[in-house]
């Protein structure tokens, strides 16, 4: 048998154990199974984001903390002592385990929504982007449907939760009004989703209130209905 | 401790995963928070019981609380590692059970119904459809072997037994699949696409 095959395998845990322990030896010794395992199974990982993932009980969170925390007697807690020290001490925390590990991630503070919004589909790269922004602030939608992303520099996202087709002939119109002004039309939506997701096509100043009419197909220039959501940003 | 948990949340996954290293339970927890839903949903699509995909997560957090010392970034990302830690507690779990099963899995899941969640469930239904689209563009006998191994947890001498194939024929069709995957996720297409709408 040649152990080199079994790479993907191996990247898909469809080895049996026998077969496990020989691969596994061999990898000790191959540098060139070493770099394609580590390709592969990078694919092999994606694969678990394709299927639905739902929330896990919350009290499999609270499980898994106590049962890490009585494996180790040296529990380390970082201490809380107003936000610019503690943000003080966790950067010098990560420095230091960084470093421990050769590594310099920790200085691209948002490396990991960078990534994230790296892999979106093009389409809806933008409003991953807001969405994953550490700096957007989030306000939810009044009755708690949904939330509103607005990222820094004031671009939005409406983000809702189950709602229904727009009715025949009819069509979700997004709305930006700025404190003091008029409500600016800011994009045609659906619905009809699990999750609604709209870039807002307008910017967000801070004080705006973001709404959703329905209105007929095609859309209007001012509202004509009562909005149906809204949230204050 | 929510307090603390924010904080950490402009941390990098590697970064956290060194923290756990160091026994920062925090950390530990903001991973979670990060993969919780992945994780579970994987472990659920595989052992299709709420109970056993609990014991695989719990487990997989554990192991990586454990060797988070032993974690080294050049090999991959820490989301590759924690993904890849459940997996193999749900493979071991299902084979060990005998539960495993093909066919797929009624997707009825209710989605969280918090405000807060909402981005988090546009991002994770986005991650959805993106791996899936790439998925249906494999051949169908890749896709297939794909499926079969990962979400069934069949090891590939089951496979090409049940298939009715050489088990050489099973390996290519893995290694085809798994690299045709890493082209169409990967940083190229992106690009193309990147450009193409803005």
């Amino acid at each position: 048998m040649d152990l080199h095959e079994l790479t993907a395998a191996y990247a898909l845990d469809a080895l049996d154990a026998h077969e496990t322990r020989e691969y596994e030896a061999h990898l000790s010794q191959c540098e060139r199974c070493r770099g394609e395992l580590s390709a592969l199974s990078e694919s092999a990982a994606a694969l678990a984001w394709a299927v639905d993932s739902p929330v896990p009980p919350a009290a499999l969170r609270d499980r898994i903390l106590a049962a890490a925390a009585a494996e180790r007697t040296n529990v380390l807690t970082l201490p809380v002592r107003g936000q610019w020290l503690y943000r003080a001490t966790a950067a010098v925390a990560a420095v230091a385990a960084c470093a421990a590990v050769g590594l310099a991630v920790w200085a691209t503070t948002l490396s990991h929504s960078v990534s994230r919004e790296r892999t979106a589909r093009a389409a809806d790269a933008r409003a991953v982007e807001i969405l994953s922004d550490p700096a957007s602030r989030r306000i939810p939608l009044d009755g708690g449907a949904g939330v509103v992303a607005v990222d820094p520099t004031g671009q939005g996202v409406l983000v809702v939760n189950r709602l229904p087709h727009a009715p025949s002939g009819k069509t979700y119109e997004a709305w930006v009004i700025p404190p003091g002004g008029a409500p600016k039309p800011a994009g045609l939506f659906s619905g009809g989703e699990r999750t609604t997701i709209v870039r807002l096509e307008r910017s967000v100043p801070r004080g705006s209130v973001i709404a959703a009419t329905v209105e007929r197909t095609g859309g209007v220039d001012a509202p004509t209905e009562a909005p149906i959501l809204r949230a204050r940003a | 401790m929510t307090g603390v948990t924010r904080e950490l949340a402009h941390l990098s996954d590697e970064a956290l995963v060194a923290l756990a290293a160091r026994s920062e339970q925090t950390a530990l927890g903001e991973l979670y928070d990060r993969y919780a839903r992945p994780a579970y949903g994987l472990a659920l699509r595989i052992l299709r019981d709420e109970s056993l995909a609990e014991d695989a997560v719990q487990e997989a957090f554990l192991a990586l609380w454990r060797s988070a010392a032993r974690f080294v970034p050049e090999r991959g990302k820490a989301s590759t590692w924690i993904l890849t830690l459940v997996h193999r507690r749900a493979v071991d779990l299902v084979r060990r059970e005998e539960r495993r099963r093909a066919d797929p899995l009624d997707d009825a899941h209710e989605p969280a119904d918090l405000a807060g969640g909402a981005d988090e469930e546009a991002w994770l239904r986005l991650q959805r459809e993106r791996v899936q689209e790439a998925l249906q563009k494999l051949p169908d006998q890749q896709r297939e072997a794909l499926e079969l191994a990962y979400y069934g947890g069949f090891t590939q001498a089951e496979l090409a037994e049940r298939l009715g194939q050489p088990i050489g024929t099973i390996k290519s069709r893995m290694f085809a699949g798994l690299s045709r995957l890493r082209e169409l996720l990967g940083d190229r297409g992106l690009e193309t696409a990147w450009t193409s709408t803005s």
